[in-house]
């Protein structure tokens, strides 16, 4: 199928519209899509996040601000700038050093930027409900001895006898 | 290395069994989770020591839940490229993971690990991406299984987590919960009708998106739709999953009032279709991969419509799969091309739909009728 802008290339691009409520189907090659502003889903696909990026650094807004010495990762050493380039962050530090930008994007991204769904607790954090942990017991047992409880020293002594 | 999907039951496709809610319409659901540990760099940034310390990590992490107890890891970096492409075929592993548009193949360390039901990227764009495929329509089924999963391996594990921001990924748009639900939904009544325009345009207004057959950045073909939540921050897993099915439900819905409508206005040029393609299937001497998704979507609605009766969805959901490049070089021992590729399909599947006829006609045992 030739493309019906220039009938010279082949169509690679067929856009379904629908204007009051009339759909229409126009077929076009790369070339005269881009020309008309469309892209196509791979190219959107593609880049979606630099694009995004890009047109967000033109805003009004100014939300991620434009060059390379706009702050840096301690942990990665990544900028906004290879971010922006990317459109993937470098670690999971790069979300506090680069914090007011990202509070931005993620509201522009998912209109809002607190998480609300579950909470997560790293095995350290996490109280553990099948044993009590010989670490929160140690911690308890240190703070007796400190306070001179030694009653309460002997109990926590044998529980953590117990469990080892 | 060579790939052995023996190790997996059913191997790995036991999602294709036609077992689940709404199967004619609905193929699959998937649900992923993105995850990542914390104190490493993600993937893109992570050194091949990092990433060889990722892949242990989580290995040992899984091998100590009981879901994943006795798991196979296949090191996707071991692998010829055919073999990664039978797993990106079979839905076990992303495109990306598979490595199949890098230069030099799959990641440095890059592995799934995977016991048929759960199955867990290793060293994809996150360093854990972990997923289920169920049957059918069956998104809370879905999730109650990986959820489960997600908090065992959670213990064993620190993952990174944001108390503002929830998981941390690798690109803004999975941050929050990392959970991208999908459905796997056959549209062919809402594209003959051509409302299917209509449809997708309403998805994007009630924050949905939709991909094709393999997710991100593939084509829609065979009428094949993937429908998946596009937000992933400022809602809960329950409301993201429930915003989903509600919507899912409602296309279902759709696509039964327009295959109903076909059938009233135009039953003889939806029989002609159905049958025309069945005839395709049953005698063409070669085909293409589009060919067959094309003419397998119109069998399956004439399925679907109670005009075919003597041939199981099972089937068809089989030749989806089984039809691929990949999985025909594999039965075949070796890379095939043209014209090799679509001869060798047209007999697969030939060979498929007359074995299903022959077993819809034989009389189950002890019910047999005496002349």
């Amino acid at each position: 199928m030739q493309c019906d802008q220039c009938g010279e290339r082949p169509a690679a691009i067929h856009l379904t519209q629908i204007v009051d409520n009339t759909v229409t189907t126009v077929h076009l090659c790369e070339t005269c899509a881009a020309e008309k502003g469309v892209q196509s889903e791979a190219s959107v696909a593609k880049f979606p996040l630099s694009d995004f990026l890009a047109s967000m650094g033109k805003g009004a807004t100014g939300a991620l601000p434009q060059g390379t010495d706009s702050g840096q990762c301690e942990f990665c050493s990544g900028t906004l700038q290879t971010f922006r380039e990317t459109g993937r962050l470098g670690c999971p530090h790069c979300y506090d050093s680069f914090e007011p930008h990202l509070r931005t994007l993620l509201r522009r991204l998912h209109g809002a930027s607190r998480h609300v769904g579950k909470v997560y607790l790293s095995p350290a954090e996490a109280p553990d409900t099948r044993k009590p942990s010989t670490t929160a017991l140690r911690d308890q047992l240190r703070r007796a001895v400190e306070a001179e409880n030694f009653e309460l020293a002997a109990e926590l002594r044998d529980q953590i006898r117990a469990l080892e | 290395m060579t790939l052995d999907l023996s190790l997996l039951p059913d191997g790995g496709v036991s999602w294709l069994d036609a077992s689940g809610p709404e199967e004619d319409i609905v193929l699959s659901t998937r649900v992923r989770l993105a995850r990542n540990l914390q104190g490493r760099a993600f993937t893109i940034r992570a050194s091949a020591h990092d990433l060889d310390a990722i892949l242990e990590c989580v290995a040992e992490a899984g091998r100590a839940t009981p879901q994943l107890r006795g798991v196979v890891v296949f090191r996707l970096d071991g692998l010829d490229r055919l073999d990664r492409q039978l797993l990106h075929e079979r839905h076990l592993v992303s495109k990306e993971l598979a490595g199949l548009e890098r230069e030099g193949g799959a990641r440095h360390a890059a592995a799934l690990l995977t016991n048929g039901d759960i199955g867990v990227m290793v060293n994809e764009e996150d360093h854990l991406r972990i997923q289920v495929l169920r049957s059918g329509f069956a998104i809370p089924e879905a999730y109650a299984q990986i959820a489960q999963f997600d908090g065992d391996i959670g213990d064993r594990v620190s993952f990174a987590f944001h108390p503002e921001f929830g998981y941390l990924t690798s690109c803004p748009t999975n941050a929050g919960t990392g959970l991208r639900a999908s459905v796997l939904i056959h549209l062919p009544g809402l594209v003959l009708t051509k409302e299917i325009a209509k449809v997708l345009q309403g998805l994007a207004q009630v924050g949905l998106t939709f991909r094709g057959l393999y997710g991100e950045g593939s084509e829609v073909v065979g009428n094949f739709f993937q429908l998946s939540n596009q937000t992933t921050l400022g809602k809960s897993e329950e409301e993201l999953l429930d915003h989903l099915g509600k919507i899912v439900r409602q296309v279902i819905g759709y696509e039964q009032q327009a295959r109903d409508k076909l059938q009233r206005n135009a039953p003889t040029v939806i029989a002609d279709k159905v049958w025309r393609a069945y005839g395709l299937l049953r005698y063409a001497r070669s085909l293409s991969f589009e060919e067959t998704m094309n003419l397998l979507s119109a069998v399956r609605l004439g399925v679907g419509v109670n005009l075919i009766t003597d041939l199981s969805v099972y089937t068809l959901n089989k030749l989806l799969i089984f039809t691929q490049p990949a999985h025909l070089a594999a039965r075949a021992d070796r890379p095939l091309g043209d014209p090799e590729l679509p001869t060798m399909r047209a007999s697969y599947v030939r060979r498929a739909l007359d074995e299903d006829a022959a077993r819809q006609q034989k009389p189950e045992p002890g019910t047999d009728q005496q002349p």
